[in-house]
């Protein structure tokens, strides 16, 4: 099978880039004021505007300031940072298909994560990104041997399994780690497996965003080597890319960004497949637009999709990765018979 | 002054029984239009990777412009030479405009924007290689040999002195392969680029080339002008086998270069190669 052709819209065309950032930026302020308002207290627009603007009852502040801000703003930086690794793992794979979670880097991440708190270096919790880094890279370095290794070239199919197998793999370390653990196994199973941003603080968000910042502006230097890249490692290296350092910095960045997301709201999937796809539809692959747009995008729908897993169950509340599995596992299915056509 | 020179190259890949280039002493002038001919896995592809710096070679040095290919930065030696290679991919949706302006990047900075500059490079590429109606067609929906066109012409935005092509005419259709080749010459005679062509087109490098250098597992078993190295007991001995070398009747500038024809052996049913 050859990696997936998506489509070409009629209307695409390489055009100014800011319009469309700012576009990109008008829903992610849309999808910040519906996350903000939605909730077991409905809130409306006018007075999440005041109460964000310091005005206003305080009550609604309290709710607007302390509870729901912190957690859509952890939602809206976890799930940038998903889809520009998305972008760039897809970039770096020249496949369409690869995400963080089909890859089984999130799982590795979360395998790595979960290794850290149990097996007793919990104390120092600034240690968990580090450690779902470790493991994140881990699994990376996994599915691309056994690609490599099985496939010859990275054949879509051999790539996929692999990414499933060491999937698979990683669950069934969670499942053991958290049994040998035994703190409150089932639920933090739910939590590190399906992901929650049901324990945001302004602390994780802020430390997210201090990984987030600097690795988009060394990914948003690399732009234009991913776009050359896209094209086969050695036309990028005629056209004068520096190829096995792009790939490294492209892998090592874009295993952060999923390793510093698992860390602090668990393993989400499909955030990375979904919105590169649709921003490649809408403006095609030049990753100058492509990587700013899909973190602006991959906020927006991570907020959206946890408004909602917090009211479509209300009172209670579904696992966020429920949700966006519930959206990108049909849009991988179409993706890959249309690859297959 | 020459544009590349090789001086007793070596490679071998890794688990291979023999060398794919084996000693490999050339130099490429500067302005010439240079083929490289030889049967399958005579190192054709491996000599051009060679020559490009994309393989170290594991005895013997490659210069270009009379500097050591590997001390070349990568993104300067982009600048200096448009390479069309015989494979690439296209995972995701682009247009002919997108494909060929990705031929500027070597003389964009990570951060730079597209000049004026840039945009004329590639539209004078685009009308080089009549392709200025097909800008916003997707690359996927082209035919064969308006892809091809389309990749020398990012290699020709690239503005570089010195292009090298592997195989550009494989599976194009006559028309094609003729107007390939003449966009080739005209780039050597009227802008003073270097090209270095691959091929299994005996006939028309021997029609448009200075040079010809012909490969026989992983050494040169000939190197000069068509007359020189197209005889017959020669190629019938690389190719295994029987051949004519005739004069190209004309009409045309080049009446008179040597052309080969293969005769048929009558072994139908087997390859009968090698026999």
């Amino acid at each position: 099978m050859t990696p997936t052709q998506l489509e070409l819209p009629a209307t695409h065309t390489r055009g100014p880039a800011l319009p469309r950032l700012l576009i990109m930026l008008g829903l992610a302020t849309m999808s910040l004021l519906i996350a903000i308002a939605a909730g077991a207290a409905a809130i409306p627009l006018t007075d999440v505007v005041r109460a964000l603007l310091g005005q206003g009852d305080p009550t609604t502040r309290a709710i607007v300031i302390e509870l729901r801000l912190p957690r859509a703003a952890l939602a809206f930086v976890a799930g940038g940072g998903l889809a520009v690794s998305g972008a760039v793992f897809q970039a770096l794979l020249r496949n369409p298909l690869a995400d963080p979670y089909i890859l089984g880097v999130s799982g590795g991440a979360a395998v790595g994560a979960i290794g850290w708190i149990v097996l007793g270096a919990g104390a120092w919790s600034a240690g968990v990104p580090a450690a779902a880094l470790l493991g994140a890279i881990g699994a990376v370095a996994l599915v691309y041997r056994i690609a490599r290794g099985v496939g010859g070239a990275l054949d879509t199919r051999v790539l996929l399994l692999a990414g499933v197998v060491v999937g698979a793999f990683c669950n069934a370390l969670i499942m053991l780690l958290l049994t040998l653990a035994d703190v409150e196994s089932f639920r933090s199973a739910v939590f590190w497996m399906m992901g929650s941003l049901a324990g945001a603080r302004w602390d994780a968000t802020l430390m997210l965003a201090a990984y987030m910042i600097p690795a988009l502006v060394i990914l948003m230097g690399q732009a234009r080597a991913l776009d050359l890249l896209l094209l086969g490692e050695e036309t990028a290296l005629f056209l004068g890319t520096r190829t096995e350092r792009v790939k490294l910095i492209g892998y090592g960045v874009a295993s952060l960004l999923v390793a510093a997301s698992v860390a602090v709201c668990g393993v989400i999937g499909f955030v990375g497949l979904i919105v590169p796809h649709a921003v490649r539809l809408a403006w095609g692959s030049e990753h100058r637009l492509l990587l700013p747009a899909s973190f602006l995008g991959g906020g927006s729908l991570l907020l959206l999709a946890d408004t909602g897993a917090r009211v479509l169950a209300a009172p209670s509340e579904l696992p966020v990765g429920v949700v966006t599995a519930l959206v990108g596992v049909p849009l991988f299915v179409v993706l890959l018979m249309r690859g297959r056509a | 002054m020459n544009t590349f020179t090789a001086d007793d190259v070596r490679f071998r890949y890794r688990g291979a029984t023999r060398d794919a280039v084996a000693g490999l002493t050339m130099a490429v002038p500067h302005g010439s239009f240079y083929a490289m001919l030889g049967p399958n896995g005579s190192g054709k592809s491996t000599a051009m990777r060679l020559l490009l710096g994309a393989l170290e070679p594991q005895h013997g040095m490659v210069r270009f412009e009379d500097r050591v290919v590997s001390d070349w930065p990568r993104r300067e030696l982009a600048r200096r030479i448009g390479v069309v290679s015989q494979h690439e991919e296209m995972p995701f949706p682009m247009t002919v405009r997108e494909l060929v302006a990705l031929g500027r990047y070597p003389h964009l900075g990570a951060w730079h924007r597209e000049s004026d500059a840039d945009r004329a490079a590639v539209q004078r590429a685009l009308e080089r290689c009549g392709l200025t109606d097909l800008v916003e067609r997707p690359a996927s929906a082209l035919s064969g040999g308006e892809l091809q066109r389309a990749r020398i012409a990012r290699a020709l935005a690239q503005e570089p002195r010195t292009l090298v092509l592997d195989e550009p005419t494989a599976s194009l259709d006559i028309a094609h392969e003729m107007s390939i080749f003449e966009l080739l010459a005209g780039l050597v005679a009227h802008d003073g680029t270097t090209v270095l062509v691959i091929t299994h087109n005996i006939n028309l490098a021997a029609r448009y080339a200075d040079t010809l250098l012909l490969l026989h597992e992983g050494r040169i078993a000939a190197e000069g002008s068509a007359a020189d190295v197209l005889t017959r007991e020669r190629l019938e001995h690389v190719y295994g086998w029987p051949l004519h070398v005739h004069p190209h009747p004309g009409p045309g500038r080049d009446t008179g270069a040597p052309q080969v024809v293969a005769v048929a052996r009558g072994v139908m049913g087997r390859t009968g190669i090698n026999d």
